[in-house]
């Protein structure tokens, strides 16, 4: 089989819309086209049907209520709404937060702009596997903590943190624990139910749905969560989240979350394997090279890998046919290192020279080898024309040298 | 982003990449940047030392692509010249001919300072024996 170029190892970015999906979109943009708050009309029901169809398919997928299913623009919306609605809903029971340092900006910036408003936060600092244990969230409560924000899987790589394990101690000290699973959903079984999780965002365009539409769950029964709103209006979404329903959004995302809970586990199956095959055809063709994060807790679509003396937008060029994300991002004057690794204490050489790989549905075993071929070939070419590698065959410790300053 | 020509020109057939005996008198080496900020260069420069021409450059980096491009720009621009002429190079003649954009204005600068700092080591090794007397 011939690979069509470019090849996109991205997923974690986001995900082409499946093209079952977008056929169950496609009535709701013309013939089905109604208001879903529309309550007096033919078309209006209609486009309700199709809303209240998503949240059950959205619902199934996560083990949780339809009711529970709050539906969003997307992750960072659904992250807002949780930790500034909690934070407002709950203020008078307390005011400090548990987060973690290598959470996405959309958890990380709502807490800060907490902080400027009188809340206190704890960032939790994950150990070098990335992942955050429940004995570490256990330390940082206090008698003021109301609110747990957590991410279930991480972006960049593709660690899984003990969720049940967290929510199991959230739920003893009763304190609202919210999860951002924009990575996990749709990727493997979840269960808001036996993990304890109060709140949970999602985002449709991560497994084959479209952009611009995502939901949280809130949770009904015990406990009740409640949410102060962020957005004022019609009182849509049981008063938390105003606005006219993106019902066409709904609709795939619906259908996307329908899709995963039939395929997730035989895609599991293959992208895991794939992803192991991508990793140990690298590792045994060069050395300098750590595979980040926690090996055995880590969504089975996501690898990140560090090429020791590269650095990782001169490796994205010799790779250039295929689509990937690199660790560093060495557009701006600062020339910052992928936070998220500097935080697992990755060093910053390293964090510097590491590539984020997302497989998804449709890669091929081929692409794969062709991929890991690519890389191979790029890290040795760029080793050749590396100082640092040159250095590192002398034998002189890198970490002993005295740069200059630049 | 997309590179210019240029600089993918560099990046997949870069010129005078290697290395120089280090120790002979003959050799200047510069090695500028820090792995931590994402981008080491290293040049060198062989000097014959009677016309004070530079004969030979080699480079070696650790660096974005326009990074990697400008050190073997500037390669290309020191061999044939003398030590002072090569002095004059600046930063924005590389930015200029490699057409990179504002955010890796920091490669061109580099580059000079490795230059520089290949030129400093020559003149430090073959300084006059009075310099330091007077």
């Amino acid at each position: 089989m011939s690979i069509k170029f470019p090849i996109y190892l991205d997923h974690n970015a986001t995900t082409p819309v499946d093209e079952r999906v977008l056929e169950a979109m496609l009535p709701y943009f013309t013939e089905k086209f109604g208001n879903a708050a529309s309550r007096n009309h033919a078309f209006g029901w209609e486009a309700e049907k199709g809303v209240d169809l998503a949240r059950e398919q959205m619902a199934d997928l996560i083990g949780a209520d339809p009711k529970e299913i709050i539906w969003t623009s997307g992750s960072t919306e659904s992250n807002n709404l949780a930790i500034k609605g909690a934070a407002t809903m709950y203020a008078r029971k307390g005011k400090h937060i548990i987060t973690a340092e290598h959470e996405h900006k959309a958890t990380l910036d709502p807490c800060k702009r907490l902080e400027k408003e009188g809340y206190e936060v704890t960032y939790l600092d994950p150990p070098l596997d990335g992942v955050i244990t429940a004995d570490m969230v256990k330390e940082a409560i206090r008698e003021d903590t109301v609110l747990v924000s957590l991410m279930w899987a991480n972006n960049e790589i593709g660690t899984i943190n003990e969720i049940p394990e967290i929510g199991k101690i959230c739920k003893e000290k009763g304190i609202v624990f919210h999860t951002d699973a924009t990575q996990m959903v749709g990727k493997l079984p979840i269960d808001v139910e036996e993990a304890g999780v109060d709140l949970l965002s999602a985002s449709g365009h991560k497994f084959y749905g479209p952009k611009g539409v995502g939901c949280l769950y809130v949770r009904r029964r015990r406990p009740r969560i409640r949410l102060t709103a962020i957005i004022d209006g019609g009182g849509h979404e049981r008063g938390m989240r105003s606005g006219t329903l993106n019902v066409t959004g709904i609709v795939g995302m619906g259908a996307a979350a329908a899709l995963c809970k039939a395929e997730m586990s035989d895609d599991a199956i293959r992208l895991g394997n794939l992803r192991n095959k991508l990793e140990q055809t690298i590792t045994d063709q060069l050395d300098g090279v750590a595979i980040n994060g926690r090996l055995d807790k880590r969504i089975p679509h996501t690898s990140n890998i560090s090429f020791a003396w590269v650095e990782g937008e001169s490796l994205m060029m010799a790779i250039k046919e295929i689509a990937v994300s690199s660790g560093s991002a060495c557009t701006s004057a600062s020339l910052e290192p992928s936070y998220v690794l500097k935080s697992l204490g990755v060093g910053d050489d390293l964090a510097h020279s590491s590539l984020r790989f997302g497989l998804g549905r449709k890669t091929t075993e081929e692409e794969i080898d062709y991929t890991a071929q690519k890389v191979v070939e790029g890290v040795k070419k760029l080793r050749e024309l590396s100082p640092l590698y040159e250095m590192h065959l002398e034998g002189i410790d890198l970490s002993t040298v005295e740069w200059a300053d630049h | 982003m997309a590179y210019s020509d240029k600089v993918v020109d560099h990046y997949e057939n870069p010129r005078n990449v290697g290395s120089l005996d280090k120790s002979s008198e003959a050799v200047g080496t510069g090695v500028v940047g820090a792995p931590e900020c994402g981008d080491v260069m290293k040049l060198q420069i062989q000097v014959d030392q009677a016309t004070g021409k530079i004969t030979d450059a080699k480079f070696k980096t650790f660096g974005c692509g326009s990074a990697i491009a400008s050190s073997s720009l500037a390669t290309e621009w020191v061999k044939g010249k003398t030590v002072d002429e090569a002095l004059q190079i600046k930063n924005t003649d590389i930015v200029n001919e490699l057409s990179l954009p504002p955010v890796k204005i920091h490669c061109s600068v580099l580059a000079e300072d490795a230059i520089r700092s290949a030129i400093a080591d020559y003149k430090k090794k073959n300084q006059p024996a009075e310099a330091t007397t007077a």
